[in-house]
């Protein structure tokens, strides 16, 4: 309810009173034309109004706010006002257009959708303000949240007082929508407004509106962007000066001042006090630099200098013709071009022009030249002391062979008889009989003198190891077989000596109260005994190495896979045998007992351990570095021992200096089988699957201080490498400086 | 206990070496004007024995100097124009921004500039160090003097670098000092002997360059820069020491023309330049050198030498003043298709006389008509009429005879033959190394082994006994003919005679004592410590492999004659 002084007060404000009226005369025929429409135009047109008035394109706005009752000449008057204001801009009338509406529900249409929040709490400042600022007086507070909140509320918000907004009664159904969409002819002017729920009809300008706008267009109909351009100034020069003023007349005299100092300069160049510039004179001034050649001055630096290398000359290779051996072939050629160029010999490809004139100019000059420039300021330069030995120097100066004779240096003998690899041989302690075991199952007899086979014995299966007997009034031969020790009697030579072995043998006594053996002991008889078996030691298990003490009464046989009985003593004339240790500390490879004094030496993979006998203690653990010890032999001094590995090492123990080898040669290339010292001169020898045997000198003074003397003599060939083995056992003739070798060709050499 | 502690890396060689950056960063320079301080003062890198400790426990790549010699870097006076350099590069550029032309004008006119004579006398404190280094020097200069005088680097540059050069081969050819020459597929090399110094240097084949992109030319500059000023002064000192005129004067610009000519002549006048390069000229002297030759022949008996040194030293200096003057009495003349430089340079240095077709460039002295010319230098299969008295030959001739100290026999050379091989003068053969035949030749040839011959007579002999070599090989079927009666003949005599084995015994001991030697060797061998047998091991594989080497050359170069020789053949009887 606008009072009427209010409503003159802003039509002052307005542009003028003359728009209203078409207004309310639109308004009128809306009216009149239809009962229906009457309502919508009504509606449309403060609705209109209200969106101009509120600038905000929002219809949903205006219309909410718009849903307020009141009068309506009051609201037309006002919306009519406000359009004046905004007529100017040409802004657009939104019509809310309600369709649709029943004729009954169109007076509470009517009434509902009048407008105004204001009128309530009207104030006249309050209307004021809200005009000025362009605002619509009923608008919905809820603000800008998805109004599908209000979806189960008859109202869809708040004024500013607080009160609620309704929505507009509607019971459209999909079905009404179609016939609408079908029917209303201004259906697709038609806009649904979410604010209050409301459809609105555009009228012809808001749909005018929205082409142009969806044109880039203005909005304004009547705003021109083309204007015609005026211009204040032209561009044209003119002939006539814009203003009337004559020249001064400082512009027609010459400047004193100047007069001055150009005067100046004159006189000064005149006085020849200022003189053209000189042309800057670039070429370098050489003189004698080294004219005052001090050497005091030379810096302590330049003895630390070191010069840069010069470059290297170049090579027949290089030369535009070279001779032909220099020139790549073709597979060289490939082989060049695949390397990397940091790999290559040559840093180019060596070519023969045929004369001078057809010589192209080097790709790489350039490159070359840049490469030794980095050289020189960033590699990091030293004097390199070059190693400048004679090879012959490194040679070490050991005592002539010749001087240290007697050794085995020629092949002797050969004994032939076996038909496969001869595993084992021993010598007779007086050195007239050799015996040797193969794999052929059989144990030969020889004649070392005459290399005659005296006596074949079969045995029932491959012979692992054989020993004589060291005492020589003991005519004894240990042979391991299979799983037991067989004791022989060769019956060769003086049949004093070997008919009393046999009796010693045949007078044992059985013991009163027989004890626990872990082997048993069976005396040979009948075919068995004149074959010349004497004994036979049933082991549990394979026995693969046998060796003697040097008494002639015990022996040791060695049983590789027999848990922690690997090593057994017998006694032969008791005929007992003991397990002398609890414990297996390792696979024991081979056993030996000490010429002299109750050692006992046990050898396995890695290690050699001593034993006292006596004291039935561990004195040493010898260690080999070796992967995996072959054999063993004991210098018959006692105090020096070897050890031949399978990772063709020979290790010597001094054992007064330490556990460790005082020396590993390694002058073998393959697994050494057989190592052996000579019983009475400085010799030892190894064999090994080379194929080779090799005798060493090996002096050991008495003076304790005096480190052994180690030379190696000879290179003895001679074996044929057969199944990737070689010589398989080697040992000396106990008296003189022979050598016996057998070896995987089944034959036995004899080397003096 | 006394003293405080010290920190790790606080003492030892951790003290003694600065990485680069912290050289950098001490000296104040970025890093482009760091590298051209250490080129220019010939700074290098080290390379500390113990890296990890150097580098504090890290054991990141860094490169490390010595910090005494950054320390001595920081009172460089080179340093601070480096700065003003800076300075003046954004000056410039500031004006030039700001369009204040004659500001900028002004500011480049005060360009700041630097000389580096110091700096040559400082690293070179005394002349023969200078001399020994010069090698880089003069290829570096050789190489800039031929670069386009476009873009890459300043022209000033390649006009002093070409002016260096030159001034350089004409000493050269003045003190006669050149000794060897190599045409090799990179370029030619040359040797001289400079005040006692041996001095080598390159030179490309004059071709225009391909000019890389992956080489920065601002090093190659900057090198050049301090190489051109060290040429510089050791040209002047050398020009001084053969009383000549520095810069050069040529001899036909005698007294009263200089006087009057003093203006024009000057050392950037593009014709005289020109005429110097021509090399055929040869310079003035200051004072006329009468007594000069009186000196050369004094000598001074040195107390220590005995006479057989002495006798020695002075059959050295025999030979090598006949070197000197190798081509003295010849003259020369280059065909146009002939590499005229090197040539005119290498004919001059040993004393001949040289001319060239006036078309190819000025200096020449004869024309091709001149009928005392006796080496005429031609590089094509024919020529097509040639004057009765003088010889034609294939420059290589030149090279060979330079090389090999003495006038080689012309035949071999003759335009259009197959050329025999061109040898590298700088090989110097041990023992054992694989030496090529025509090395072996030339060796004999050397020692005067065919004195009497004349040149052309020994060629033919030569030949002849190639023919014969040849016949003899050819006739294989004949001769093997007949050796095989021969041997048929003393097999039927063997049969006969009963025996014959005295003669084998007594080659057996010897052949016993020797392989008792090796066998004794061998075992001594077997007892080396482990380190000591590596150790010769090495060295004896690296003999191994020269003398495979040596054998490789040698059967390749068998393989190849018995290739060639039919061809020879055949060649030889169309000939006939």
């Amino acid at each position: 309810m606008k009072t009427p002084g209010a409503a003159k007060r802003e039509q002052p404000a307005g542009e003028s009173a003359g728009e209203q009226l078409p207004l309310f005369s639109s308004v009128d025929p809306g009216g009149s034309d239809a009962e229906s429409d009457l309502s919508d135009s009504e509606e449309s047109v403060y609705s209109g109004l209200e969106e101009s008035g509120s600038d905000s394109s929002d219809a949903e706005d205006g219309e909410s706010e718009s849903r307020v009752d009141g009068s309506f000449p009051a609201e037309d008057e006002d919306s009519g006002l406000e359009k004046e204001g905004d007529k100017v801009k040409a802004l657009p009338k939104l019509r809310t257009a309600k369709k649709k509406v029943k004729k009954g529900h169109k007076k509470a249409e009517t009434e509902t959708t009048p407008k105004s929040g204001e009128t309530p709490a009207g104030t006249a400042a309050n209307e004021y303000e809200e005009d000025t600022s362009d605002e619509e007086d009923v608008r919905n507070t809820v603000g800008n949240i998805p109004m599908e909140w209000y979806q189960d509320y008859p109202h869809v918000g708040y004024d500013l007082e607080g009160r609620k907004i309704y929505k507009p009664i509607r019971n459209k159904d999909e079905l009404d929508e179609f016939l609408d969409k079908m029917e209303n002819p201004d259906y697709w002017r038609t806009v649904h407004d979410k604010m209050t729920g409301a459809d609105i009809k555009l009228t012809d300008e808001q749909v005018d509106l929205v082409h142009r706008l969806q044109r880039g267009q203005f909005g304004d109909v009547n705003y021109n962007p083309y204007e015609p351009a005026v211009d204040f100034f032209t561009h044209e020069v003119m002939i006539h000066p814009v203003t009337n003023r004559p020249a001064d007349k400082r512009s027609f005299i010459p400047s004193l001042i100047e007069k001055e100092k150009v005067s100046k300069l004159v006189h000064a160049i005149k006085m020849g006090w200022i003189k053209p510039r000189k042309p800057k004179d670039d070429t370098p001034k050489y003189y004698d630099l080294w004219a005052k050649e001090d050497p005091n001055a030379i810096l302590g630096r330049h003895k630390m200098h070191v010069p840069a290398p010069k470059m290297k000359l170049p090579g027949h290779e290089e030369s535009y013709n070279p001779p032909p051996e220099y020139l790549l072939s073709e597979e060289e050629r490939m082989a060049w071009e695949q390397q990397e160029p940091e790999e290559r010999k040559l840093n180019f490809l060596p070519q023969a022009y045929k004369c001078l004139r057809a010589v192209p100019a080097f790709p790489r000059f350039i490159h070359e030249r840049f490469e030794r420039c980095l050289d020189l300021y960033l590699c990091p330069r030293q004097r390199k002391m070059r190693v400048n030995v004679d090879p012959e120097d490194l040679i070490p100066k050991l005592p002539k062979p010749k001087d240290l004779q007697p050794f085995p240096t020629t092949q002797a003998l050969v004994y032939r008889g076996h038909t496969n690899l001869v595993r084992c041989i021993s010598v007779s302690p007086t050195g007239q009989w050799l015996v040797s075991g193969s794999d052929d199952c059989s144990v030969k007899f020889w004649e070392v003198s005459t290399a005659r086979c005296m006596k074949t014995i079969e045995v029932e299966g491959a012979v692992k190891s054989v020993a004589w007997n060291p005492n020589p009034t003991v005519s004894l031969v240990a042979i391991s077989v299979e799983s037991s020790v067989v004791l022989l009697n060769p019956a060769l030579g003086d049949k004093l000596l070997y008919s009393a072995t046999d009796q010693q043998i045949s007078g044992f006594q059985e013991p009163e109260e027989p004890y626990l053996q872990p082997v048993q002991w069976l005396a040979a008889e009948g075919d068995a005994f004149d074959k010349g078996v004497r004994l036979t030691v049933k082991h549990e298990k394979a026995v693969k190495h046998v060796t003697w003490h040097g008494k002639g009464d015990y022996f040791a046989s060695v049983l590789p896979d027999n848990g922690n009985m690997q090593v057994l003593i017998h006694q032969v004339t008791k005929r007992r045998s003991q397990n002398p240790f609890r414990k297996s500390k390792g696979l024991v490879q081979c056993v030996l007992f000490h010429p002299i004094r109750p050692f006992f030496f046990v050898a396995t993979q890695r290690y050699v351990r001593v034993y006292n006998l006596l004291k039935q203690e561990l004195t040493k653990k010898l260690l080999t570095n070796c992967k995996w010890v072959s054999s063993m032999a004991i210098h018959p001094g006692g105090d020096n021992l070897i050890c031949g590995s399978y990772d063709s090492k020979l290790a010597w123990f001094d054992l007064d200096l330490s556990t460790k080898p005082y020396k590993v040669l390694r002058h073998h290339r393959k697994a050494l089988r057989g190592v052996s010292f000579h019983k009475h001169y400085p010799l030892f020898a190894s064999g090994s699957d080379d194929g080779t045997v090799i005798v060493c000198h090996g002096m050991v003074y008495n003076d304790l201080l005096q480190n052994p003397l180690i030379v190696p003599v000879k290179v003895l060939k001679g074996h044929e490498i057969t199944r990737d083995l070689g010589v398989l056992d080697v040992t000396f003739h106990p008296t003189q400086p022979w050598l016996f070798s057998s070896g995987a060709d089944a034959t036995i050499r004899l080397f003096t | 206990m006394g003293g405080q502690e010290k920190r790790k890396y606080e003492r030892g060689s951790a003290t003694n070496y600065i990485t680069r950056n912290k050289a950098r960063k001490k000296l104040q320079l970025s890093l482009a004007d760091f590298r051209r301080l250490c080129i220019l003062k010939g700074i290098y890198p080290h390379e500390p024995k113990h890296k990890k400790k150097v580098n504090k426990g890290s054991t990141a790549a860094r490169t490390f100097y010595l910090i005494k010699d950054i320390k001595f870097l920081l009172h460089e006076p080179v340093v601070n124009k480096f700065r003003e350099y800076k300075v003046f590069v954004r000056k410039l550029r500031k004006a030039c921004a700001k369009g204040e032309w004659t500001a900028a004008d002004r500011i480049k006119e005060n360009k700041p500039s630097y000389r580096l004579d110091h700096i040559v006398k400082e690293r070179y404190p005394t002349f023969i160090d200078a001399l020994r280094d010069l090698d880089d020097a003069l290829s570096m200069a050789f190489l800039f003097s031929t670069f386009p005088r476009t873009g890459k680097c300043h022209v000033q540059t390649i006009q002093l670098c070409r002016r260096l050069t030159v001034e350089f081969m004409n000493y050269v050819i003045v003190s006669r000092s050149l000794r060897k020459v190599f045409l090799s597929i990179r370029g030619i090399y040359y040797q001289a002997e400079v005040l006692g110094q041996l001095v080598t240097w390159i030179t490309p084949y004059v071709f225009a360059h391909n000019h890389p992109t992956d080489v920065d030319y601002r090093v190659m500059a900057t090198f050049t820069e301090f190489y051109t000023t060290l040429l510089g002064f050791v040209n002047f000192r050398l020009y001084q020491a053969l009383n000549l005129h520095y810069p050069p004067k040529l001899e036909g610009q005698s007294e009263d023309k200089t006087k009057s000519v003093e203006e024009n002549y000057a050392m950037d006048s593009e014709t005289y330049l020109e005429k110097l390069s021509a090399l055929s000229a040869s310079l003035s002297r200051v004072m006329v050198p009468s007594t000069e030759d009186d000196v050369e022949v004094d000598e001074f008996p040195a107390d220590t030498e005995n006479p057989e040194q002495k006798e020695e030293r002075q059959k050295e200096q025999q030979e090598l003043e006949q070197h000197q003057k190798l081509f003295e009495g010849l003259k020369f003349f280059l065909n146009r298709e002939v590499p005229r430089e090197p040539l005119a340079f290498v004919i001059r240095s040993f004393g001949g006389d040289v001319s060239w077709d006036q078309s190819v460039c000025i200096g020449a002295t004869y024309s091709a008509s001149d009928q005392t010319i006796t080496h005429h230098i031609v590089d094509r299969p024919t020529m097509d009429k040639q004057i009765i008295n003088r010889y034609y030959v294939q420059p290589q001739w030149v090279f060979d005879c330079v090389n090999a100290k003495i006038r080689l026999p012309v035949a071999d050379y003759f335009p259009g033959v197959m050329l025999p091989p061109h040898l590298s003068p700088f090989v110097e053969e041990k023992e054992g190394d694989y030496i090529p035949p025509e090395k072996q030749k030339l060796l004999a040839l050397q020692r005067g082994e065919h004195p009497e011959d004349s040149a052309s007579e020994e060629e033919e002999e030569e030949d002849e006994e190639d023919e014969e070599q040849s016949e003899n090989e050819e006739d294989d079927s004949e001769e093997n003919v007949q050796l095989k009666k021969m041997e048929q003949r003393s097999q039927d005599k063997r049969l006969n005679v009963k025996v014959t084995a005295g003669m084998l015994k007594t080659e057996n001991r010897s052949h016993a004592a020797d392989r008792e030697k090796n066998e004794e060797k061998r075992l001594a061998i077997m007892m080396m410590k482990k380190r000591e047998k590596y150790l010769y091991n090495k060295i004896m594989f690296g003999k191994k492999r020269k003398v495979r080497e040596a054998n490789k050359l040698a059967a390749k170069r068998k393989a190849h004659d018995d290739s060639v020789k039919p061809q020879k053949k055949k060649f030889k009887k169309l000939k006939e």
